[in-house]
């Protein structure tokens, strides 16, 4: 089934210059190996498309239970430079927790949306 | 027999951050230090504009507020305070502290000065230095971290992130500052001073440099350096390692309006517990931490610091309840042989203007007047070199992320962004929206960005590595 990213994990976004990264942490144990398998760099890259210029590369912290994402060319500049709204990315964790990903029919996942 | 742990508590996170928040951790239970972090990556290039304006600016005063109403009580417990406040001119703020310590009777207080990190007047010496084949900078791919591990010698100064020469930017540029680590302020500490202002530093010096104080840790204790930068790093962003802007269940935190900033617990051993004074609100859970700990990090297993290597896969965490995470066994390595220095340089001019449209057909005229605007633009002459638009309500923080939305919106706020390298223009564009609440598309009211907006000079930052030996900290302690 497709459940929103929202559901199972918690993020938190911040910013290098033109550089974001996002943090994506299991908000559940049992979580952890779906977000490991589906939530891949090429899927993120994928999702925020155009909006990051750059490369996007995925580390794995197995001890929190958690990815990080590095974004690169992700804020139009960044900083004083960006002419986004929100030119720190401090948005861009919630915009990635919108994205669908499969998650296998037999896990409890509460729906939180 | 253990000694008692070392209790560092976190009171700002960035210049802006609550002033009271200091006074709350003095009072608000027992703490040996205090540490404020004013510096985010921008903060410096309006430091360098505050001292070009007056020589006796360029830090950040909000530190002096903060400081006035809880000094006494600094003072009368023997708390130790460290802080980055002085940005761009760190001499100024310790004499500063000096003036209010005197001002409030309390003479014999020692200031400690950390200078050195300023290295602008430098630059042009450092990049004529002939740089060596192997020290042009690929683009890192750890450059999320602070300073960054590169081989050979020579210094090219060219960006860490995009490789690009230096000698784009010479002719602009406007502040350069090395990220300093803890040592300095460990022997400011070690020199009698009770409270040390530094300019440029990594944020988790400042938890570190106490910690090198109190412990002794040896200069290559890699591990338990490296726990002293994680714990650091968990309590130098203020308010977001004890429930403040927590995504992980926003709703579980109780009372964000007396918000107990955070306080790491340190042993000997560099293992530590995250925690907050139990009469102030907020949480410090697993969850909470963990968030804080991907907080503005690269390759997780090379964080980066003029002082250590931090490995964030190293150790455990664990929630002890009772707002209480202990994290123990963090690995490190070696520090980097080179220090990251943080540029900034003139970028040009940039400005935004706005106006809310109504129902119906609210985005269509946003459109038609992005469309009016750039004809007004053409017709002047007026210098436009990149345009940014979007419709906040719709897709304002997401730009194309943003899904359509499924009916007619009941307003949108048009907003419309622009950056030229002339200020005139920049200046010019600014005068255009108003008229068009008479002269535009009908159905839009002024507001939020209407009116005559003032352009602002665009600073933009550059990273890049120079030598440990490029740059020489100098301590100081000055005695009120």
């Amino acid at each position: 089934m497709k459940r929103f990213l929202y559901d199972l994990a918690h993020t938190r976004a911040g910013d290098k210059g033109d550089l974001c990264n996002v943090g994506v942490i299991a908000r559940r144990p049992e979580y952890w190996p779906v977000l490991q398998r589906e939530v891949t760099a090429e899927r993120v890259k994928a999702w925020f498309g155009d909006w990051c210029k750059g490369a996007v590369e995925r580390y794995e912290l197995p001890n929190l239970e958690a990815l990080n994402f590095v974004l690169h060319g992700a804020l139009d500049g960044g900083g004083l430079v960006s002419l986004r709204l929100d030119t720190q990315g401090k948005t861009y964790g919630f915009a990635l927790l919108r994205m669908q990903i499969e998650v296998p029919d037999d896990l409890d996942v509460p729906s939180l949306i | 027999m253990p000694s008692a742990p070392l209790r560092i508590a976190g009171a700002s996170g960035f210049w802006g951050d609550r002033n009271d928040a200091l006074l709350d951790q003095v009072r608000g239970g027992p703490v040996d230090v205090v540490m404020l972090d004013y510096l985010a990556e921008i903060t410096m290039s309006i430091l360098r504009m505050k001292k070009l304006r007056d020589p006796n600016g360029g830090y950040a005063g909000d530190f002096l507020k903060a400081l006035g109403p809880a000094l006494g009580d600094i003072v009368e417990r023997g708390v130790r305070v460290t802080t980055n406040a002085g940005g761009m001119n760190p001499r100024a703020c310790a004499e500063a502290v000096v003036k209010l310590a005197r001002e409030q009777g309390h003479a014999g207080l020692r200031v400690g000065l950390v200078e050195g990190d300023d290295v602008a007047e430098r630059l042009g010496a450092l990049a004529a230095a002939k740089p060596s084949g192997s020290s042009a900078a690929k683009p890192s791919r750890s450059s999320a971290a602070k300073p960054s591990r590169s081989s050979g010698p020579g210094v090219s100064l060219a960006n860490l992130d995009t490789g690009a020469p230096f000698a784009t930017i010479r002719e602009r540029v406007m502040s350069a500052n090395a990220y300093l680590g803890a040592d300095p302020i460990a022997e400011a500490i070690r020199a009698g001073a009770q409270i040390v202002v530094t300019g440029r530093c990594t944020d988790s010096a400042l938890a570190l440099g106490p910690l090198l104080a109190h412990y002794g840790w040896a200069a290559d204790d890699w591990d338990r350096r490296a726990a002293g930068v994680v714990a650091g790093h968990v309590i130098e962003c203020g308010g977001q390692a004890s429930g403040g802007n927590f995504a992980g269940g926003w709703e579980s935190v109780p009372d964000l309006a007396n918000l107990g900033y955070p306080i790491a617990e340190v042993d000997e051993s560099g293992d530590f517990t995250v925690t907050k004074h139990a009469g102030l609100g907020g949480r410090v859970s697993a969850a909470v931490v963990k968030e804080q700990l991907l907080y503005e990090i690269g390759d997780p297993r090379a964080y980066q610091t003029p002082d250590a290597t931090a490995d964030f896969t190293s150790f455990t965490l664990t929630d002890l309840g009772g707002d209480r995470v202990r994290i123990a066994g963090v690995r490190g390595g070696p520090a980097p042989d080179r220090l990251k220095v943080s540029i900034s340089y003139q970028d040009g001019w940039a400005n935004a203007v706005g106006l809310t449209f109504v129902w119906p057909h609210a985005i269509e005229r946003a459109q038609a007047t992005e469309r009016l605007l750039l004809e007004r633009c053409a017709k002047l002459g007026l210098q436009i070199d990149e345009h940014h638009v979007d419709w906040i309500g719709v897709n304002g923080a997401w730009g194309p992320l943003a899904p359509k939305p499924a009916g007619e919106p009941n307003e949108v706020l048009f907003r419309m962004a622009i950056r030229t390298r002339d200020r005139n223009s920049a200046k010019r564009f600014g005068e255009e929206i108003a008229p068009l609440v008479l002269s535009g598309i009908p159905g839009a009211c002024a507001g939020l960005l209407t009116g005559r907006p003032e352009p602002r000079p665009i600073v933009n930052f550059w990273p890049a590595l120079v030598p440990r030996d490029a740059v020489a900290p100098r301590i100081e302690v000055l005695t009120a």
